[in-house]
């Protein structure tokens, strides 16, 4: 089938199998920074923006996505690029399998809510895993970055 | 003088590369067209093959090859990644008329698309013929069933095994008097502790690429911590030369030992070997926690004789290791059981032993996980202490601080080595200052069904393997003055690539961006062991610091010549070779474009560095908990943490290292089970059901720094890698314990075992 969808900016038009997930999708277009870390949804690793709004790309068809706006990591360096030297500064992406997913849904929830709490963070971000860091290097990270924009 | 790069609190070299998702992976990096490599695997814990058709699946188009037992080299290997020969014994074929356990590999299908490989391997026929199959490892030992029959198993090094009784180590090493100083004590008691066999669970399953080089060769990018063994086992599985296998590692997404066994290589490795196609076979999953290496089973029934007044005399501990269907790391990984939890009472102990049994059954073959035994032995033997200290009705604390081990102490229970750095005791003072051990000890009752209260442990482990574990160095001053570092250690998330680096630029007196540093690939990199078994800042490092003195008296004797002086006249002072008397100097610019011009001496030094110690890092971890006695829900509200790693080389590198390993220590304690149907399946196949902790499972977490400085390590650093996990189980199980009047013996400490230990009690 072909579907039609905007990727990080770029409007793509493609020949797909009905059952092609997006997660590979976007892959085999060069949005490497989209990883499986499981089969089942649980670990939040290829979280992508459907409309802006976060989602899981290994449970989306990417069928689903035509006629939708769809962004990786790959399409929001700068946005990313403000924050996560702070995360750089703990050390706390350790392996780095887990960032780009991490980095994707701390986005949307910084969108969403530009000044959280820290159990707002932990909340929001309870779906993306990570086996290396322990996560509070990851809060730290988050807490110091919304510390230096209050600071100005 | 005061070290500006070592102790030094630096971003990762690959931080940002990571953070922004570039590609850095083995699916980033390799072709995406190489063939697809799956594996059939066994539905039966034990079985032979009568008949296997695979002509079905070889006519489905896209299928280039599928290969079975009777396609495979009859030479048995290990997969453990080992120094060579491996206490391993030989078990392995790729693939065996004998399939072992629910997940054994049957057969390899390769194809050109991932679509058709899963419909090749629905369309194989197999005809087994069902044995019984040892599933309980308490019966393993001489049961009438054997997993490896076979007559050309070999065990290369004496370590007790025997595959005609099920039996893959044993061994009994003891100090002292055990049944006199026991019969002496005024109380001793017996406990048997229970761990699982818990999946590291890093978040890049198992993955291997592997294609021919233009000279005919083997050229394989896999996910490994260990270069060097995989070659040699993929030439030892393949049955060719070392010098026909190139191995490289890229970006590692976690290993936490995982990666320290074989797990994925040899079937892409066959494919191209066979084909001369490029293939890649990444794992799902639901393969990795079937099919993948984790931590031991244990069983330890430990006794423990001691003084009304608290002094602990002795621990007898028997260890019974469940290795699963293949041998990897069994030998191994059950002496940290008892050596790296028993030296721990050295201060009061009189006597100690520790036995063992490691046993094969027909379960996923075990590996290499983060703690390797020590994790388990220490549950056991903390866990036993804890026990004590509630029958003596003491403060656990204070129970410790009579008979921990402490600095200078000879540890007849760690290879009679002496604790030349060990801060054990100013972990345990400052642990109790920073978590307020006073006020959380007592149980408090929040008056709405919720109980809060707490728990401790120590831990120890090691720092390499003693006189086993090589790390070497290559380093390199450049035309410009910069400097390369090559090295075989594999970083794989935890920094080492930067913590080395560091050492190198305290050593040369440079920027740290002045060092590009590369590793690791077998054709390119100085021999290293690899990163395991908790060596590399400690072993790889000190071959670092050794390179750099060399080149360094190297770079003097360029300096000196074209000083026209003797070596002797100059010293090294990181931009320049200048004369002592400070009459003359010329700049390490001009030194390094010297280097390539008309010059007979090296700028480039490959150091080997080997211990013959493994200085233990140790730790004090203490948890509050709040347990619901509606529901048997426990919550970590709060892990405070002290280490000593000797000289921490990067403060932030050692501190991720600490609470990573902590959240995967709770996870064990609380949520992470592997349990087995009748048939040998095991029910926890995916995340939803094997459970790691998430950001809301961890509470809040606080690691500090008591630093020793060890004479042997780079800059006075050891290890922190794996002592880090090994605190969570028995605190927590004493909180529980504390909390309900149950002790929890079996990990891990699930919800459902709280209340119906509740009721029972």
């Amino acid at each position: 089938m072909e579907i039609k969808l905007t990727l990080n900016g770029k409007a793509v038009t493609a020949h797909i199998e009905a059952d092609t997930l997006l997660l590979d999708f976007v892959r085999a277009r060069g949005c490497l920074s989209v990883k499986r870390g499981c089969e089942t949804e649980n670990c939040g690793l290829c979280t992508v923006l459907l409309d802006g709004k976060p989602i899981l790309s290994c449970a989306t068809l990417a069928a689903r996505a035509a006629g939708h706006h769809v962004q990786t990591l790959e399409g929001l360096q700068e946005e990313a690029a403000d924050f996560v030297g702070f995360i750089a500064d703990q050390g706390a992406e350790q392996c780095g399998f887990c960032n780009p997913g991490f980095v994707m849904n701390t986005i949307a929830l910084l969108r969403e809510n530009p000044d959280p709490t820290d159990d707002e963070i932990r909340a929001y971000l309870a779906g993306n895993l990570c086996r290396c860091s322990g996560y509070e290097g990851q809060l730290r990270g988050i807490r110091a970055y919304l510390d230096s924009k209050k600071e100005g | 003088m005061e070290n500006k790069h070592v102790s030094a609190a630096v971003r990762k070299k690959d931080a940002m590369q990571l953070l922004l998702g570039k590609p850095a992976f083995m699916e980033d990096v390799t072709p995406a067209d190489a063939l697809v490599v799956k594996v059939l695997r066994s539905p039966h814990a034990h079985a032979l093959i009568e008949e296997i058709n695979t002509d079905l699946a070889k006519k489905v188009e896209g299928i280039v090859a599928v290969y079975t037992y009777k396609d495979v080299p009859q030479r048995r290997f290990t997969l453990a990644g080992q120094t060579s020969p491996e206490p391993s014994p030989w078990d392995r074929l790729i693939l065996d008329r004998r399939v072992r356990y629910v997940g054994d590999g049957v057969a390899i299908v390769a194809g050109e698309t991932e679509k058709a490989v899963n419909t090749a391997l629905r369309r194989i026929k197999v005809k087994y013929t069902v044995l019984e199959p040892v599933l309980d490892m308490h019966t393993a030992l001489d049961h009438p069933v054997l997993v490896h029959p076979e007559e050309d198993w070999v065990s290369v090094i004496p370590v007790g095994a025997d595959n005609k009784r099920n039996l893959v180590a044993q061994e009994t090493t003891s100090d002292g008097d055990v049944e006199a100083v026991m019969a002496d004590c005024d109380l001793t008691f017996t406990r048997t502790y229970h761990t699982k066999a818990c999946q590291q669970a890093m978040m890049e399953t198992f993955r291997t690429y592997t294609e021919l080089d233009p000279y005919g060769r083997l050229h394989v990018v896999s996910s490994t911590q260990i270069v060097f063994h995989l070659r040699r086992i993929i030439a030892n599985a393949l049955d060719i030369p070392q010098s026909k296998v190139r191995v490289e590692k890229p970006r590692i997404g976690g290993g936490f030992g995982a990666k320290q066994t074989s797990v994925a290589e040899v079937y892409p490795a066959f494919v191209t070997w066979k084909t001369g196609r490029a293939a890649r076979m990444v794992f799902s999953r639901a393969e990795c926690q079937t099919s993948g290496c984790p931590r031991h089973e244990m069983e330890m029934t430990v006794k423990i004789g001691a003084m009304k007044d608290g002094h602990i005399r002795c621990i007898d501990l028997h260890t019974l290791s469940n290795t699963g269907a293949y041998s990897e790391h069994g030998p191994t990984t059950v002496g940290l059981s008892g050596h790296k939890s028993i030296p721990l009472y050295t201060g009061g102990l009189e006597a100690f032993r520790f036995s063992y049994d490691v046993v094969y059954t027909n379960v996923q073959a075990a590996g290499a996980y983060r703690g390797y035994g020590a994790t388990q032995g220490i549950f056991a033997v903390e866990s036993a202490v804890n026990e004590l200290a509630e029958m003596l009705e003491m403060d656990p604390v204070a129970l410790r601080e009579k008979n921990i081990l402490r600095e200078g102490m000879v540890m007849p229970a760690y290879y009679g080595e002496k604790a030349n750095a060990c801060a054990l005791d100013r972990c345990l003072t400052r642990a109790k200052e920073i978590f307020g051990w006073e006020e959380k000890w007592p149980v408090r009752d929040m008056g709405n069904g919720k109980v809060r209260s707490a728990g401790v442990a120590m831990a120890m482990q090691g720092s390499c393997i003693s006189n086993v574990d090589i790390g070497s160095a290559t380093v390199r001053l450049q035309e410009d003055g910069t400097y390369t570092l090559s090295i075989g250690a594999a970083d794989m998330g935890t920094g080492c690539d930067t913590i080395l680096s560091q050492i190198m630029a305290e050593c040369m007196g440079c920027k740290l961006e002045d060092i590009a540093v590369f590793g690791a690939d077998t054709d390119s990199s100085p021999y290293d062991s690899g990163s395991y078994a908790s060596s590399t800042t400690y072993v790889t490092g000190k071959a670092v610091e050794k390179a750099c003195t060399q080149l360094k008296a190297n770079l003097c004797a360029i300096g000196a010549q074209m000083l026209g002086c003797t070596v002797e006249e100059v010293e090294f002072a990181s931009t320049s070779v200048r004369k002592k008397d400070g009459s003359a100097e010329v700049s390490l610019a001009d030194v390094a474009n010297k280097t390539t011009i008309g010059n007979n001496t090296s700028a480039q030094v490959t150091a080997t560095h080997c211990s013959p110690v493994s200085p233990p890092p140790y730790m004090v971890g203490m948890v509050e908990i709040e347990l619901d006695k509606e529901t048997g829900s426990v919550e970590v509200l709060d892990y405070k943490a002290v280490v000593d790693c000797g000289t921490p080389i990067n403060p932030h590198l050692a501190r991720i290292q600490a609470e990573g390993g902590i959240v995967q220590g709770i996870g064990m304690a609380l949520s992470e089970n592997v349990t087995y149907d009748e048939k040998g399946r095991i029910t926890e196949n995916n995340f939803f059901q094997y459970k790691i902790p998430t950001r809301l499972d961890m509470g809040k977490l606080q690691v500090e720094f008591e630093a020793s400085y060890e004479p042997t390590g780079p800059f006075g650093a050891k290890s922190i890698g794996e002592v880090v996990i090994n605190t969570p189980s028995p605190a927590i199980a004493q909180a529980v314990a504390r909390a309900t009047g149950v002790w929890h013996r079996t990990l891990p400490i699930t919800p459902e075992k709280v209340l119906m230990g509740m009721e029972e009690a």
